[in-house]
């Protein structure tokens, strides 16, 4: 068994957190997430009418089984995400928020100022705030002294498939992070899960990879797979790698001799 | 630089030619690029690019997947007021046709927003024709507020505003605007546009700069097809969001396509677009811009709807009236005519049929209200 992850003092069953958007049912939604072993979930409170009980996705996702992290998406001004995470919140559904403040709306890349101004004053009102950010390793830690309970940083623009593009910076920001370090945007493939978890990133977000795969639930199940594995590598610690065999000692063999 | 400089500087004609005289080869090659640019757009749309509708169209498919998922947003129009001072002889509002001329009145407009919110619509898009005496900027942003409690996106199609009143339209509650040129072709606007404020080529031209400075969340552009060739009209719109997405980044783009339909006056159609060539044009904006949204309207019938759903199309209108109180049961003069009579509850349960899930909600007032 590896570590439970922990987020703002919450053991969590699972290190894959999955996205709600881009699935063609809501119940085809729902059996993804179920066989993806993840137990928070991100939705758009955009998308959901929290106050009604008709609405198609609570109709099909109980909040009493999930950690529901309600996200900001379609803000463009810490104004906006702060006028939408109340909504979450006083509704008693969650008083999580993924804040995702992305004023350009086709490569949807969040705004760094605009994002520590609203995890500011949502730790303030009391939420627990999870800020999705560019792969900066500086922002990460001005988030963390503010009091975000995570950092998502992006593995590559949102909606790609492209894999772990900002890989470097990831590692910086893993390297020096004291709260979890959750890789989001841009995953893929099982694959590039895998490789986020054993760079020794606390957890992956996936969305679009499984909610457009020809067969959504066994692609989540893969992606279940690939992080408990990625995760169990990690802390079993991977052997160290060398560029090119060495056979014999070039330049220090005389000393042998 | 405005856009109708930038506008005006561009060789339309002679991107067309172009685009007429693309080979084969050149098609085929630019069906293996990964990035298309503008300049790619020519070729996109030229005639020989017609032999390869297929991969065009599964291409179109797999970016709108990509980006918009496997679902359909849904919106319907409002109509509050057919009164209009314009002259547009392609248009059932136009001031010389003959009929008892209505404007919603406060009672009539939450009337008609409860019978359109009960049919599951949280998307409405308001229209008006052009009278600012009967539907100006302040009736507008009153009926804004009045219906703001049972709907989740509010868009304007009405006359051209400043950009102040454009802002007062956001803080009521308005997200969208949309503005249709009609006709890019200047020679050919002038013709359709006999008189009113509506025939001001180049003031009707600008109308998305002061939108895009106001602060839109979406912009939706788009041309009146059969006024003039659709060649010339798609390279004028991928010139026009090229120009607007730069300058205004923060906004979201969209563009519809309708075709001219029937109405309550007479109407030769000059430029005819065939079926083939509507898929053309739409897959080659899907290609050119893969986060753009592309909206289908109720002008077509329920068969072609039913096939186009599937080739980049990210909004569709449904159950709509084009009518002011169609809803809730006037008889006053329409646009035009529907030609997919279908409720909103009958194009959902198609588009579940055919693997999307309909949006009714994709937006939240909180992001842009007071």
């Amino acid at each position: 068994m590896t570590q439970p992850l922990i987020i703002a003092g919450r053991e969590c069953r699972s290190r894959l957190l999955i996205g709600t958007g881009k699935f063609a049912s809501p119940q085809l939604m729902k059996e993804s997430i179920e066989a993806s072993g993840s137990d928070i979930i991100t939705v758009a409170l955009r998308r959901v009418d929290l106050e009604s009980d008709q609405d198609p996705f609570l109709e099909v996702i109980s909040p009493k089984d999930y950690v529901f992290l309600p996200n900001t998406s379609g803000a463009r001004t810490a104004e906006d995400a702060v006028r939408l995470a109340r909504l979450g919140k006083v509704s008693g559904v969650s008083n999580w928020v993924k804040l995702e403040l992305t004023p350009e709306p086709d490569y949807l890349l969040p705004d760094p100022i605009e994002t520590l101004k609203a995890t500011e004053q949502l730790v303030k009102e009391g939420f627990v705030v999870l800020p999705y950010i560019n792969a900066d390793p500086i922002l990460a830690k001005r988030l963390e002294e503010v009091g975000a309970a995570t950092v998502m940083p992006l593995a590559a623009p949102i909606g790609t498939n492209l894999g772990i593009r900002a890989k470097e910076m990831i590692e910086i920001i893993i390297e020096q992070s004291t709260v979890p370090v959750v890789v989001d945007a841009g995953l893929g493939r099982p694959s590039h899960a895998a490789e986020a978890m054993e760079m020794g990133a606390d957890a992956v977000l996936v969305n679009t990879a499984i909610a457009t795969a020809g067969d959504p639930v066994a692609y989540a199940t893969a992606f279940k797979l690939a992080v408990e594995s990625g995760r169990m590598a990690y802390e079993a610690g991977a052997p160290g790698t060398q560029v090119q065999a060495v056979a014999s000692s070039p330049l220090t063999g005389f000393l042998n001799a | 630089m405005t856009f109708t400089d930038y506008f005006h500087s561009l060789d339309l004609n002679n991107l067309v030619k172009r685009s007429e005289s693309i080979s084969q080869a050149e098609c085929e090659r630019l069906l293996n690029k990964p990035k298309l640019q503008l300049s790619d757009f020519p070729v996109l749309l030229s005639p020989n690019m017609q032999s390869y509708l297929e991969p065009l169209a599964q291409r179109a498919q797999a970016i709108t997947i990509q980006r918009f998922g496997k679902t359909m947003s849904l919106f319907a129009p409002m109509y509050l007021s057919n009164w209009c001072y314009n002259r547009c002889t392609y248009c059932g509002f136009s001031m010389e046709l003959d009929y008892e001329r209505v404007v919603l009145s406060d009672e009539e407009i939450l009337k008609e927003a409860k019978a359109l919110s009960s049919t599951g619509i949280q998307h409405v898009l308001l229209l008006t024709g052009e009278a600012p005496d009967k539907a100006g900027v302040d009736y507008i942003e009153h009926a804004v507020r009045l219906i703001k409690p049972y709907f989740s996106s509010i868009g304007i199609e009405i006359q051209p505003l400043k950009t102040v009143e454009y802002q007062r339209l956001i803080k009521a509650g308005v997200d969208t605007l949309t503005v249709y040129q009609e006709t890019y072709h200047k020679e050919s606007y002038m013709i359709y546009h006999l008189s009113g404020k509506k025939s001001r080529f180049d003031h009707r031209l600008e109308t998305l700069d002061r939108g895009g400075e106001a602060g839109f969340h979406r912009l939706n552009l788009g041309a009146l097809l059969g006024l003039y060739e659709w060649r010339y009209e798609a390279l004028a719109i991928a010139h026009h969001i090229d120009y607007l997405k730069k300058r205004y980044w923060k906004s979201k783009f969209g563009i519809s396509f309708p075709r001219i339909k029937s109405f309550v006056g007479q109407f030769d159609v000059q430029y005819p677009i065939s079926d083939k060539e509507l898929v053309q044009y739409i897959c080659a904006f899907r290609l050119l811009f893969p986060d753009l949204g592309i909206s289908l309207s109720t002008r077509e019938s329920e068969t072609l709807r039913n096939q186009l759903i599937h080739l980049g199309i990210t909004s569709m209108s449904a159950g709509s009236h084009t009518e002011p109180g169609g809803y809730s049961g006037s008889d006053a003069t329409c646009q035009f005519d529907i030609s997919d009579e279908r409720s909103v509850e009958d194009v959902c349960q198609y588009l579940h049929t055919q693997g999307f899930d309909p949006m009714l909600k994709d937006w939240d007032l909180q992001l842009v209200s007071d």
